[in-house]
């Protein structure tokens, strides 16, 4: 038995960043990156039915991206995830959520796991897609904005509940092998200890290039995306009317304000 | 291809409102007043949404009758897909809603179609469709374009669209779909809970909410004190509801109660709620995003506006 983690290293800007010479995205040199904030959940929740399995499971993280997103995968593997395949070349450049998707389902023919997790969407761009287009390109079952799972390893199916709009809850019956993606507080991340990362640093990650896993040249980069960005701005300055002054000056504005809009009754 | 295909969204026999806004939108991006607007409403009963979709704009309602109940992403991608290979619209919008997250991004693969998500603005410039949405947590915009696409899926996203006004006698036809199988079966719904708590955030107008810069769990009670003293119901982003310091009835944003009824907004340090008419946003980072659509802007450190302004409130 065995659970595919897809896994993000998203990108945060600097406070000040410039855009790129090409107009097409910020200058790298101005993003901080780090492993998606749901990728965490959907790992922890990799680990949780590990543990509890009575049978043997096993915990593999895939990312695609370039050699700076070794450091997601290692943080995955110092929280327990027993191995880790990053997929990269350079054809991969310019790949959309669509494209990447294609990348990761490659892998999932390979690894056959039985459940394949990914984020509801990546803290930097918020596509949402990717998970979902992973199923689509393997023609599995599939749902999404998962808060709740049940599952043991042998059996054919799961039980699941999407979080939709208001807080109302789905509790739906899926079978597997099925793509999922996770919402954040399905669960509590663990935190990964000292001992655990220095091991992971050590661990070897398993590169592929897109050839290695059968997918063309032609699939991947801006010609295997369903988009492509023509610009990246930065919007008008908002519309904020800043108040300034101390911070007592700011509080009795903010005071006044309060008091106009809710009728004084405040 | 031609014409624009907006597909409804419906959920335990309601027509979800941000329905009508894809069909303003649809209406805006028309490249000549001739070109059709069609609304598809895939649904086990759909006949009876023809009424509701039935709104300025819209020329033709396609009934498309699935066998699923329930939302069932196999049948939803099985309908579209022939729908749009029997109509060839030049795009399809979607909402950017959470059950379009279960769907639309593998219709997208299934037919090869040209895809963005949370598109707030959508245009055709020299020919070309240009979908702009946000990029790095909304700091900056990103245009998108689909070269090659003959059909394009947008997932608009809700409250950017005025739905339109005044009703419309559409043309209605019936699509039959292909028979999908079903590996994903809806068991039941289930409301959320408020526990004890008894809030209504869909009727508070005044809300002030509180995310992770509030740091620790003790530091609640200062924020809900100060939201008592200002007369707001305190509110909260979702990490601090799925952490428990609040119920989950509080929480704000997407998935959250959408706080229909609020016209003041303050926000401690988080973002969120666009539909507001009067934003204050109080954020010790210049740069936060939310300076760009709140209404008025502080730039502090939460603690320190929640006490002055608690010095403002004295009873």
């Amino acid at each position: 038995m065995k659970i595919l983690v897809a896994v993000k290293q998203v990108a945060a800007l600097d406070e000040d960043f410039e855009i790129r010479a090409d107009g097409k995205d910020v200058d790298p040199d101005f993003l901080v990156r780090d492993l998606n904030e749901w990728d965490d959940f959907s790992l922890e929740e990799a680990m949780k039915i590990k543990e509890a399995s009575a049978t043997p499971v096993e915990v593999v993280a895939v990312c695609v991206g370039p050699e700076d997103a070794d450091e997601a995968l290692r943080k995955c593997l110092a929280k327990g995830a027993d191995r880790a395949i990053r997929v990269w070349d350079e054809t991969v450049v310019g790949s959309d959520a669509i494209a990447i998707a294609r990348l990761i389902a490659a892998v999932a023919r390979r690894e056959q796991p039985q459940l394949l997790f990914a984020g509801a969407q990546s803290a930097d761009h918020a596509f949402a897609a990717t998970g979902m287009a992973v199923a689509a390109f393997l023609d599995w079952p599939h749902a999404a904005v998962i808060t709740q799972l049940t599952y043991t390893p042998g059996e054919e199916g799961a039980t699941l509940r999407r979080e939709l709009e208001g807080g109302v809850l789905h509790e739906m019956q899926i079978e597997t092998p099925a793509v999922l993606t996770i919402q954040l507080g399905i669960n509590t991340p663990r935190y990964a200890s000292l001992r655990s990362i220095k091991q992971a640093a050590a661990k070897p990650i398993e590169v592929l290039t897109p050839q290695e896993l059968g997918v063309p040249e032609s699939a991947v980069g801006e010609a295997g995306s369903a988009s492509r960005v023509r610009r990246m701005y930065v919007p008008e300055k908002g519309r904020a009317q800043m108040i300034e002054g101390s911070i007592e000056e700011q509080a009795a504005r903010l005071a006044q304000l309060i008091r106009e809009r809710t009728g004084g009754a405040a | 291809m031609s014409g624009i295909l907006v597909i409804a969204e419906q959920r335990r026999g309601e027509l979800r409102p941000v329905t009508l806004e894809l069909v303003s939108a649809a209406q805006q991006l028309r490249r000549t007043p001739d070109e059709r607007v069609a609304v598809a409403i895939l649904a086990d009963e759909p006949d009876r949404f023809i009424p509701e979709v039935s709104v300025a704009g819209v020329d033709e309602v396609i009934t498309v009758p699935v066998a699923a109940k329930d939302f069932d992403p196999d049948a939803l991608e099985a309908a579209a897909l022939a729908l749009i290979e029997a109509r060839k619209p030049a795009v399809v919008l979607v909402p950017h809603s959470i059950d379009a997250f279960g769907w639309a991004a593998a219709l997208a693969v299934k037919g090869d179609y040209g895809f963005a998500t949370d598109v707030f603005r959508i245009a055709y410039e020299d020919g070309k469709l240009i979908a702009t949405r946000g990029g790095y947590g909304q700091k900056v915009n990103v245009e998108l374009e689909f070269p090659g696409k003959p059909v394009v899926v947008v997932a608009l996203r809700a409250s950017v669209f005025k739905p339109p006004e005044g009703r419309s006698r559409p043309a209605v036809s019936r699509f039959e779909p292909p028979r999908a199988g079903t590996r994903l079966t809806g068991k039941e719904f289930i409301e959320a809970s408020a526990g004890e708590d008894d809030v209504d955030m869909t009727s508070a107008e005044f809300i002030l909410a509180i995310g992770r810069g509030i740091g620790e769990q003790a530091n609640v009670e200062r924020f809900r004190e100060l939201a008592d003293a200002v007369g707001a119901v305190l509110g909260c982003s979702r990490p601090i509801a799925d952490a428990g310091w609040l119920p989950k009835s509080r929480q704000i944003g997407q998935s959250g109660k959408t706080a229909s009824a609020c016209k003041l907004y303050v926000a401690m340090g988080i973002s969120g709620m666009k539909h507001v008419s009067t934003i204050v946003a109080v954020n010790a980072d210049p740069g936060a995003s939310i300076f760009s659509i709140a209404t008025y802007g502080v730039k502090a450190d939460i603690f320190e506006i929640a006490d002055a302004l608690r010095r403002q409130f004295p009873n």
